[in-house]
């Protein structure tokens, strides 16, 4: 339809492109020079590399065990809310009762709350009980997770025949294993779909563990990196080191898993 | 499976357990607290509306309120724009068209607070740098000025967001068959009018969507004002969840602080519900 449009179109997009990636170009080219060429010229490549910033910023940062820390917390949560609030969708898509409505609109409500609503109060209960460390931290991950993936897992379930899980009981197999055996490998794609939406958030988060990890030694990546920061305000070198390091994985993630991650944002977006 | 089975509410425990304590519970107790004086520490008494009174005399408070409201209506705009335009650029038939998706996407794979830090520098060295080159004082200092600070958050939240955005509207244009577009090319459309008049009504919903996303990441930004400029020069770009954060963790004054947690909640919902309210009806019509 637009065929003569179609070259300053492209030339269009290209440019686009191009300021989008502009803020990452700048932040990478600086990173490699030392601190005086960043202070002389921000916008020409490096004269000459030097990876020290990084070197140093890879030790400051602590990288391998704040990486590992952001990963264990993403993996254990992700996989909990996964499977908690796809037996909970089950359970209310199957079953329908007034019960079922009041809890599936409680849970579609509770994504209307700011999180600085509950911030204070949420902060001190687990302070109480002592909670607040990992353990505390992944279980509020499954509370505020839970709302928009059992909204997707109600949605995609709906669409499941009954007739399947008579089928699995006349075989004699119970609630648990109609559901782990047939229900939840049909809902591969919507899973697919909660695990993305859920692991971009949690692996950004940091209002959440910055209040609630606080012993040294166990900071997320966005944790860890507020603090590193803070302390090389004024030293760019180290800092955009730092913020290159902390992108990295996330943008090899992306090129490997691009087209089920723009799939899955969209699919969670519309429904 | 029934209601009356211990099956249905072995499935629903997990999530159910937890939204109670992690949502349902604070809330109630955070309605409880915003009638106190509760500091942290501190036994509460109960103070019935006075910190309700206050937080609607409380400059601070407002200006941070306005703020937000000021930044939430630009950032929609500007947002939806981009986004529409981006989704339009990359479903005309572009050899590029996947690269760019890619791309335009990327920044939202990454959190606000490093996404913040890296515009802070963009903003302070590379506008500096480029300002001098090019002889424009105007690019120095960036960040340094409430009116900077403000075009700074705007421009970083539209960066992030559109692309997001993009992916919502592509969702819905994809959606539009060809041959309807085909048709209306027939009956002698030109362009601006195919997308005017077949495109747009088609889209609509898309626009429920995309604005009901903007307006509350916007209204609860906290990430991304933290690290580009962290509230300031003087609190003057400060929003609403940095305030309530700032009043609870660094001067202690909880009880209050909750109370503007409260409003924060109530507005929240409020504009949440109008807007879908609105938007749905808009579409019906359409």
């Amino acid at each position: 339809m637009w065929k003569s449009y179609l070259i300053p179109l492209e030339l269009l997009g290209i440019a686009l492109g191009i300021i989008w990636i502009l803020p990452f170009y700048l932040m990478i080219i600086n990173s490699l020079k030392t601190k005086r060429e960043i202070f002389e010229d921000t916008l020409k490549p490096p004269s000459s590399v030097t990876f020290d910033n990084y070197v140093q910023a890879f030790k400051e940062l602590d990288f391998i065990r704040t990486f590992g820390n952001s990963l264990l917390i993403l993996v254990v949560s992700v996989a909990l809310i996964i499977i908690f609030s796809g037996m909970a969708a089950y359970a209310l898509s199957r079953v329908k009762s007034r019960i079922s409505t009041v809890i599936f609109f409680l849970f579609v409500a509770a994504m209307l709350i700011p999180f600085q609503s509950v911030m204070i109060p949420l902060i001190t209960i687990f302070g109480k009980v002592e909670m607040l460390n990992r353990i505390g931290l992944i279980f509020m991950y499954v509370g505020f997770g839970a709302s928009l993936s059992i909204f997707l897992y109600h949605g995609a379930l709906n669409s499941i025949p009954k007739s399947l899980d008579e089928a699995a009981t006349i075989d004699g197999a119970n609630k648990f294993q109609i559901f782990w055996y047939i229900i939840f490998p049909m809902l591969k794609p919507i899973t697919v779909t909660v695990g993305i939406l859920n692991t971009i958030w949690i692996w950004n988060d940091y209002l959440l563990p910055s209040l609630v990890i606080n012993q040294k030694g166990m900071e997320t990546i966005p944790l860890k990196m507020f603090f590193f920061f803070g302390e090389y305000t004024k030293q760019w070198h180290l800092a955009l080191a730092g913020l290159t390091l902390a992108i990295v994985p996330v943008i090899i993630a992306y090129f490997f898993a691009q087209k089920s991650i723009i799939k899955g944002v969209s699919e969670g977006a519309i429904k | 499976m029934r209601t009356k089975n211990i099956a249905y509410w072995l499935f629903l425990a997990p999530v159910l357990i937890a939204l109670t304590l992690v949502i349902i519970v604070p809330l109630l107790v955070g309605v409880y607290y915003s009638f106190t004086d509760w500091n942290g520490i501190q036994t509460n008494h109960f103070i019935g509306f006075d910190n309700y009174k206050a937080l609607f005399q409380d400059e601070k408070f407002l200006d941070s309120l306005w703020f937000t409201t000021k930044f939430s209506i630009v950032s929609v705009i500007l947002i939806n724009l981009i986004g529409l335009g981006l989704a339009l650029l990359v479903t005309a038939k572009l050899k590029t068209n996947h690269l760019l998706r890619t791309v335009f996407f990327m920044p939202n794979l990454i959190g606000g607070l490093i996404l913040g830090f890296i515009w802070q520098f963009v903003f302070t060295k590379v506008f500096a740098s480029f300002g001098e080159l090019i002889g424009m004082d105007s690019l120095q200092g960036w960040l340094s000025t409430p009116g900077t600070g403000f075009w700074g958050l705007a421009i970083l939240m539209s960066w992030q967001m559109a692309g997001y955005i993009m992916v919502i509207y592509i969702a819905y244009i994809e959606g539009v068959s060809n041959e309807l577009l085909e048709a209306a090319e027939m009956d002698g459309a030109n362009a601006f009018q195919k997308i005017r008049y077949v495109l747009f009504p088609l889209v609509a919903p898309a626009f429920t969507v995309s604005m009901f996303l903007t307006l509350s990441n916007s209204f609860k930004l906290y990430d991304q004002n933290l690290s580009l400029t962290a509230g300031g020069p003087y609190n003057s770009t400060q929003m609403v969840a940095m305030e309530i954060f700032n009043t609870a963790f660094t001067k202690y004054d909880m009880g209050y602080a909750q109370a503007k947690a409260v409003i924060f909640f109530i507005i929240v919902a409020v504009i949440a519900l109008i807007q879908v309210y609105i938007n749905k009806k808009r579409e019906v019509e359409m």
